[in-house]
């Protein structure tokens, strides 16, 4: 999101892309840099995985263009909505698979090293040989951003991490993201939250097929971005400097029975 | 009473029986993790009916069996990867399309020209008394090759089965792992058949692996213990067979079952818990955009 070529990671020029015939993303523009920490924000089908996928490259755009630095380090943690928790398989085993270039079974005494490292890094210290449906949420996610962090990114790609938790857990996230950047990790995630979530990250990109808006979230999340991203009003208040979104559809379905409830009273 | 025991392996016909038993089932324990873990249970059962239309059109051409059957099974095996990778359809569905097909083909060739001296009984069902050396070998080369295949490509073969969508996304070649695994699938039911039959073959691929899981929440230990369930069910099924008189492939499948029934009341919920999720798909059915 920085101008400027130095330390850019990614770029896509006017990409369009999609699966088969049928375009998800129309002529993006949107641009990484090391170090940058970014939301992409839309509604369901609007593109936000997609977009994903193109950075990633598992997409392929069939308009435009999308540039990756030469031997770029990339992971993706996907949403844990989509893991089958029913997999046997141990905390060690799932962060160990993404370890490349070692094609034996067992794992080396390094390999081992570094996995210990990386859960220690989490806080999943001890919890090596347990099952990943015997964590709790918050557990479950670090598994598969520890998974992520063990390939040495430089670039990390995250889709709905906060999908389907509770307050407590989304702040642990947000905490645990905010640490990785800050040691020079450049962060892309998707989200549909918008408060709990999109207005404390740095940098946004609102899409609906098309970006909407891009900037900092007090520059981006205004009703009329909000609107062309959602297709529905939504009304914007500040709390202790921090954009609050709020649905419209309370204010305007109030103002709308006032008016009858005032004729009603007024009826003999 | 154990002189009885040992009575049958007097005989050339046993040995090679129970050898092919041991390793099939061991073979087809450790592909079948992969096949359960994968929710594709169905295809051990329409892999071997399509593999019987090879058998009936290499019997009829007079191409050898191993040969003819073979590519068939391959060419059914590639051609629903295929299909399932574009994800046009659900793998059940091309798995039934494709197999019922192959299989019904099969027997059209049957019923217009008739066999050429092959049992088609043995093909359905089992038979041991055709083993011969050369089929312990070839059992014996196709276990070889298929466990090399899965020490060597461990990591992606279970980064695959796991996590397809960012497996790809990692630089794991799932497209050329999902086709060496069904390669290796379609040469094990090949060589399998002689001995369970087409009709229960299928039963080798999914009970130990099912069994393994239930016994255990670690992929390598599923992998470990599917095998040797796979062999002791193949060892024991062959030895009673030959005491009951009974045919080889029903009596494997029943030892199979009978342990089933045994850990799966043994385990209690936790087993039944984990044996409940081995055929779950996860992400790759949703096409999250």
């Amino acid at each position: 999101m920085r101008s400027g070529a130095d330390g850019e990671l990614v770029r896509l020029d006017g990409a369009s892309c999609g699966y088969g015939s049928d375009p998800v993303l129309v002529d993006i523009d949107f641009s990484l840099s090391a170090r940058d920490f970014v939301g992409v924000l839309g509604p369901s089908g609007s593109g936000k995985t997609t977009l994903l996928k193109a950075i990633m490259g598992t997409v392929t755009p069939f308009a435009g263009s999308v540039q990756r630095r030469p031997a770029l380090r990339m992971a993706y943690v996907p949403q844990v909505e989509t893991v089958n928790w029913s997999f046997p398989i141990s905390v060690f085993e799932c962060v160990i698979m993404a370890r490349r270039g070692r094609r034996l079974a067992w794992s080396s005494r390094s390999e081992r090293a570094d996995v210990a490292r990386v859960l220690d890094r989490l806080g999943l210290n001890g919890l090596g040989e347990r099952h990943i449906r015997e964590l709790s949420g918050g557990q479950q996610q670090r598994v598969f951003i520890a998974r992520a962090l063990l390939r040495d990114p430089e670039l990390l790609l995250m889709d709905e991490p906060t999908s389907g938790v509770d307050v407590r857990l989304r702040h642990e996230i947000l905490h645990l993201l905010d640490d990785l950047n800050s040691t020079g990790l450049a962060i892309v995630l998707t989200t549909h939250d918008v408060n709990g979530l999109a207005a404390h990250l740095p940098q946004l990109v609102c899409l609906n097929g098309r970006v909407t808006g891009a900037g900092r979230p007090r520059d981006v999340l205004t009703p009329a971005v909000l609107e062309e991203t959602y297709g529905a009003t939504m009304e914007v208040l500040q709390h202790a400097g921090m954009p609050v979104i709020v649905d419209g559809f309370h204010r305007r379905h109030q103002a709308a029975r006032v008016p009858r409830e005032t004729e009603a009273k007024a009826a003999p | 009473m154990i002189d009885e025991m040992l009575r049958p392996l007097d005989y050339e016909f046993f040995r090679n029986g129970l050898a092919v038993a041991t390793l099939a089932g061991a073979l087809c324990g450790l592909i079948g993790v992969y096949v359960v873990l994968k929710g594709m249970s169905y295809i051990g059962h329409g892999l071997s009916h399509a593999i019987f239309g090879g058998f009936a059109a290499s019997a009829l051409l007079g191409v050898n069996f191993v040969l003819g059957a073979g590519a068939w099974g391959i060419a059914s095996a590639l051609l629903i990867n295929g299909v399932t990778r574009r994800r046009v359809i659900g793998s059940d569905a091309a798995i039934g399309v494709i197999t019922t097909a192959s299989f019904a083909l099969g027997l059209t060739l049957v019923a217009l020209f008739g066999t050429t001296g092959l049992s088609f009984d043995a093909a359905l069902f089992g038979s041991i008394l055709g083993v011969s050396g050369g089929d312990v070998a070839l059992v014996g080369v196709v276990s070889a090759a298929t466990a090399l295949l899965i020490f060597f490509n461990y990591r992606s073969l279970l980064f695959t089965t796991f996590d397809p969508e960012v497996a790809d996304a990692t630089g794991v070649h799932t497209a050329r792992i999902d086709t060496l695994l069904m390669v290796a699938l379609a040469a094990s039911i090949l060589v399998t058949m002689q001995v369970l039959g087409v009709t229960l073959v299928a039963a080798t691929l999914v009970i130990p692996p099912t069994v393994a899981r239930m016994l255990t929440n670690s992929f390598a230990r599923m992998l470990a213990l599917s095998t040797v369930i796979g062999a002791g069910c193949g060892f024991v099924g062959m030895n009673l067979s030959y005491h009951l008189d009974v045919q080889s492939g029903p009596t494997i499948v029943l030892v199979g079952a009978t342990l089933f029934a045994c850990v799966f009341a043994m385990t209690g919920a936790r087993g039944r818990q984990r044996a409940s999720g081995v055929a779950e798909r996860f992400g790759a059915l949703r096409a999250a955009r």
